[in-house]
């Protein structure tokens, strides 16, 4: 028997918000996000209600084929969902579906990964975005049994800090079937490993690197100086570091205290280097032009 | 939690109070080893051929004929082992896709060391089609194990059908009857099989014991080798409690089957309720040829798991063979083998009953599943409103 918080177990027995929208008002959208399929044993339609002037979800509801933790991770996700901005509901993680219920069984993990999957299908169905343009379907297919891609289980790996292929078949599945593909997937997790201490490495090179300068104050340096120190110290300082391990950056922009660069190379798609990174370009910027910058990758 | 209504007896039994009575003396006061040379000992070696006997009368054996072993998984591995020790040159197994985790984990082994492994398939009834294992029959053909019961959905297989075939090859027939022994009547002296395994807490007796029988005259190669214990064939101190409970529980479970079919009146009773009061529900597996204590049914559009739970409220004891009551992700593999379709596959279960249910409780099941489907499928996105749609996702993976 599961291992059920006592709030997994409420949400199943009183699920909140369930059924299909039906009635808008003039300037409301109504957008259902589909995941999960009779034969992989769950499946969730979230549906949103989108005010279109304030971007705002006015209201969520499901309708989930699964288990308890299924049901519950969908309930519990339409009460997060309510009153967020359309943007903002786009970043909810799974760990956060699962926290809110006080946690889930490891083995059930994929319940709230189907949760976030739903809310980023219906999401990008109100944005007009086909879901099979998304990053994850242009992925390699690695489980064949659970249909699902490296670029997913890439994602999972990072975002999660997982270790083990076991970990990765709780959170998504793969490798539950056939198991044929556990192998590929250590492969993964061990890329990912690498990504993540490269990033760790290639940022504290960046740090060590930077030399005490005279910091110039704010006041002595014009919009056209400030973007040319900026430019120098990417250039002289941040780049040739990157390159050592394959990687680049370019200066995109400058408005005010956000300076927006464009990660290049071995510095691109991965979510968690890409933060690290983005840190340790934003200490060398502080420390050498100006304390108040703050970086952005675009 | 002892009040609780238990229909999950082919997963495990509750233990008789006659058979718990029998057996702790075993515990405490007579703590013998039965093969020494003591009277103390003596009373104790008195005991298990006791046992035996009433084992072996079960089964419509010779007493020479049982060997104690501690469970289903050991007597499976026991068998086909010494099958395949005592033809050396004979490469080849056959068994079918509904067998226990003990037969088929164990034949994937086997075929990693070399043998070569048949595994029959099943029809939507979950029954064998006999031409395949005559085609599938060989003079390499070490040993054929097939299970009496399907411990999922009940079915029989024509076990001395299937035995008079393998018997014209020249292999072993090997049956797990743990599903089957104290629920259908048993004759070794008639029967075709060679070996055949039994598991003491599916009839009453404690986990932890079990026996094998091997027919007289089948070279039998022992899987623990110790001491002198059954006769060479399974060293170890014997397991005296569970031995003597065992013997206990056959004595039991010969009188119960001698007496009215109670099980399968209630089982017949559930079945009927249920197919009557809730729509899109099917029985899996044969209906005739089914142990009279088990029946599958399949609730279309919801989730095994979540069925359970809603039952567990009201302190009903049932089992599903869906994907998320197991932890690997995929529907049971006997179901798979029936070829069911996903919206019934996964919506599966099962109620088991035994000698101990009453019809006050199949009453309140019927009473209170009805509400239960009802909830679950009003939270489902696939209802019959989408059954062009769930067809079609059906239709999909079939294709694949």
């Amino acid at each position: 028997m599961w291992d059920y918080t006592d709030k997994v177990m409420e949400h199943f027995h009183n699920p909140r918000n369930q059924g299909k929208i039906t009635e808008k008002q003039e300037g409301e959208e109504i957008v259902t996000g589909e995941v999960g399929s009779i034969a992989c044993g769950d499946a969730l339609k979230l549906h949103l209600k989108i005010d279109e002037d304030t971007q705002t979800i006015k209201d969520a509801t499901f309708q989930t084929f699964g288990c308890a933790s299924a049901i519950a991770s969908s309930s519990a996700l339409t009460e997060l969902l309510k009153g967020r901005n359309v943007e903002d509901a786009l970043k909810l993680t799974n760990k956060e579906i699962a926290e809110s219920l006080g946690g889930l069984p490891e083995e059930k993990m994929h319940c709230s990964v189907m949760g976030q999957e739903a809310l980023e299908a219906a999401i990008y169905s109100y944005k007009g975005i086909p879901l099979d343009t998304h990053e994850e379907d242009e992925g390699n297919l690695i489980c064949r049994c659970f249909g699902v891609s490296d670029t997913k289980i890439r994602r999972i790996i990072r975002e999660n800090n997982l270790n083990t292929a076991e970990q990765v078949t709780n959170y998504v599945k793969a490798g539950g079937g056939c198991s044929s593909c556990l192998p590929d997937i250590d492969d993964l997790i061990y890329e990912v490993t690498l990504e993540k201490e490269k990033s760790v490495e290639v940022a504290a090179a960046i740090a060590t690197a930077s030399q005490p300068a005279p910091s110039p104050t704010a006041k002595s340096l014009t919009n056209l100086q400030k973007i040319t120190l900026i430019q120098r110290v990417i250039d002289e300082e941040i780049r040739p570091i990157l390159a050592e391990d394959g990687g680049d950056m370019e200066l995109f922009d400058v408005e005010g205290d956000i300076v927006k660069v464009v990660l290049k190379g071995a510095c691109s798609g991965c979510a968690s280097s890409t933060e690290t990174l983005k840190l340790a370009i934003e200490a060398t910027l502080k420390d050498r032009v100006l304390p108040s910058l703050i970086v952005e990758s675009v | 939690m002892n009040d609780c209504i238990y229909l999950d007896n082919n997963a495990t039994t509750k233990i008789d109070d006659d058979v718990l009575a029998a057996m702790l003396p075993y515990l405490s006061i007579y703590y013998g080893n039965p093969s020494s040379m003591h009277t103390f000992g003596g009373q104790v070696g008195r005991a298990v051929r006791q046992a035996r006997s009433q084992v072996a009368s079960l089964l419509g054996a010779e007493d020479s004929e049982i060997i104690f072993t501690s469970c289903g998984t050991e007597g499976d591995n026991a068998a086909i082992l010494a099958a395949l020790k005592a033809q050396p040159k004979r490469k080849h197994i056959i068994t079918t896709e509904v067998e226990h985790p003990a037969i088929l984990n164990l034949c994937r082994k086997l075929e990693r060391d070399g043998y070569t492994v048949t595994y029959l398939s099943v029809n939507e009834q979950g029954q064998l089609d006999l031409d395949e294992l005559e085609a599938s029959l060989t003079g390499n053909t070490a040993v054929v194990s097939v299970m009496y019961a399907n411990n999922e959905t009940g079915v029989i297989f024509p076990i001395e059908q299937i035995g008079q075939i393998v018997k014209e090859y020249g292999a072993l027939f090997h049956v797990d009857a743990v599903q089957a022994v104290g629920k259908i009547p048993l004759d070794m002296k008639t029967s075709t099989i060679d070996m055949l395994t039994l598991s003491g807490h599916k009839i009453h007796a404690p986990k932890g014991i079990g026996a094998l029988y091997v027919r007289k005259g089948v070279r039998f190669r022992p899987l623990l080798v110790g001491g002198h214990q059954e006769r060479g064939r399974r060293g170890g101190t014997e397991n005296v409690a569970g031995i003597v409970a065992l013997g206990e529980a056959a004595k039991l479970a010969e009188q119960h089957l001698a007496g009215v079919a109670w099980e399968q009146q209630l089982r017949d009773k559930l079945e009927r309720g249920i197919l009557s009061s809730i729509p899109n529900t099917v029985i899996n597996g044969d209906p005739v040829n089914r142990l009279p204590n088990t029946t599958n049914i399949g609730f279309k559009y919801i989730e095994g798991e979540a069925i359970l739970l809603s039952l567990d409220q009201y302190d009903i004891c049932a089992s599903s063979g869906s994907a998320c009551t197991s932890g690997s992700l995929e529907p049971s593999h006997v179901l798979r083998a029936l070829g069911l379709p996903y919206s019934v596959l996964h919506g599966s279960i099962r109620f088991s009953l035994s000698r101990y249910t009453t019809e006050a409780e199949i009453d309140r099941v019927l009473e209170v599943l009805p509400s239960i489907i009802n909830r679950l499928r009003e939270l489902s996105p696939f209802n019959s409103d989408d059954a062009d749609w769930l067809k079609e996702q059906e239709e999909a993976v079939l294709a694949r």
